[in-house]
């Protein structure tokens, strides 16, 4: 039940885009079709989930036991960035049609500051190993979940008459903020 | 000279990292509920972004090019450290209220695409005032952002009251929806004078002409 609790916190309560502000750049900027958005939705998941549990370990086999703790972000760092090469090397190999539609946003997982900030987090929040886990996985999905919706809505978008200086971004931001409004009607349901 | 002040004003408007090139958009969303707290995230990552860029561009003939975006990295990861530490020490207030977006200025783009799209292909000199335009423009954008959503969600601006008793702050400001919309309509608003002062300045081409 607690790790229950915990994954629908990290999707609908605390979503990482939404409300979290966190891997706002992605968000904006692979949210134009609803394919790519979801392949790169799952992409980021797949690394969070990693990066969550490595993370983890490294916190507590490896930082504390040593005495390291200001080297927590270089090594985190680190492990998300190796995280990313093997993600891109594996997707090259087995899928390379995904490999391609997903072009430069795949190395770019490593600076989508949502992956740091949950590794973080986790720390922050002393959690289990078993929660970092779930924790990885939620944050994943709600991340999914924002990029899709917002790739959903701006599909349609394109044929809606926006005034000229808001056309892109603008737009977009806007449409981001009423999401926000709606995702903040979850805030009651886990305390 | 006449390059290096170009370069320099780039980053104030028409490369404006905020409103034009849309990049470091988390921080800037998430830790500007007040002028103050805008000011202080646009000052430390503007210290980071400096200090990286002239180490990048002090290192830019030993760093082998296939590592260099790990390099960069770990270069911005230390100056992050740096001030984390020294912020907790000295101000532990202003820690407390960026909590984790201190750290998150080690992938914030702006600072690792500033080392790779500049420093590590210019001379040092040019690297700092690159970096300089670039985090003051960061900043202007976080203080205008944190300033609006400020004064109209709680009156005040830079914690002194401007709108009176009368005024009804709209709670929403301070909340995430209300920075999702704020920034849409300022991006707008920045789109919109860009194109009007590019119309003027076409039109008094034409009359010189």
């Amino acid at each position: 039940m607690e790790l229950f609790l915990v994954f629908l916190s990290a999707v609908l309560v605390n979503n990482f885009v939404l409300v979290r502000f966190l891997g706002i750049c992605p968000f904006m900027g692979v949210s134009k079709q609803v394919e790519t958005s979801l392949g790169m939705g799952l992409a980021t998941t797949f690394v969070m989930v990693v990066a969550s549990t490595v993370s983890w370990l490294i916190q507590h086999f490896i930082l504390e036991p040593f005495g390291l703790p200001y080297l927590q972000y270089v090594a985190f760092i680190l492990v998300i960035a190796s995280m990313v090469q093997l993600v891109e090397m594996f997707l090259h190999k087995t899928s390379p049609t995904l490999y391609r539609s997903m072009g430069i946003f795949l190395p770019l997982i490593t600076t989508n500051c949502a992956i740091l900030g949950m590794a973080l987090i986790l720390v922050m929040r002393a959690f289990t190993f078993s929660q970092s886990l779930i924790f990885g996985i939620g944050a994943g999905v709600g991340f999914t979940l924002a990029l899709v919706l917002l790739a959903g809505i701006r599909e349609e978008l394109e044929f809606a008459d926006v005034p000229a200086p808001l056309r892109g971004a603008g737009i977009a931001f806007i449409i981001a903020g009423l999401l926000s409004l709606a995702f903040s009607g979850f805030s009651g349901l886990v305390s | 000279m006449d390059r290096l002040i170009k370069d320099f004003l780039r980053g104030l408007w028409d490369e404006n990292p905020v409103f034009r090139l849309l990049i470091g958009l988390c921080p800037t969303l998430a830790v500007t509920t007040s002028a103050v707290n805008g000011v202080a995230m646009g000052l430390a990552t503007s210290f980071v972004l400096v200090c990286s860029s002239t180490i990048v561009s002090l290192l830019k003939k030993i760093i082998p090019g296939k590592v260099r975006i790990p390099s960069f990295i770990i270069i911005i990861a230390t100056f992050v450290t740096i001030v984390d530490l020294s912020m907790n020490a000295l101000l532990p207030d202003l820690h407390r209220v960026l909590g984790l977006f201190i750290p998150l200025i080690v992938v914030n783009c702006l600072v690792l695409g500033r080392s790779e799209a500049y420093a590590s292909k210019m001379p040092v000199s040019w690297s700092i005032i690159d970096a300089l335009g670039m985090g003051i423009g960061f900043t202007w954008a976080l203080m205008l952002l944190g300033a609006i959503r400020e004064l109209f969600g709680t009156g005040h601006v830079f914690g002194y009251l401007v709108l009176g008793d009368w005024f009804t702050p709209w709670q929403i400001m301070t909340l995430p929806p209300g920075a999702f919309i704020t920034l849409g309509l300022l991006v707008g608003l920045i789109n919109m004078i860009t194109i009007y002062v590019h119309k003027l300045v076409r039109q008094q081409h034409k009359a010189t002409n």
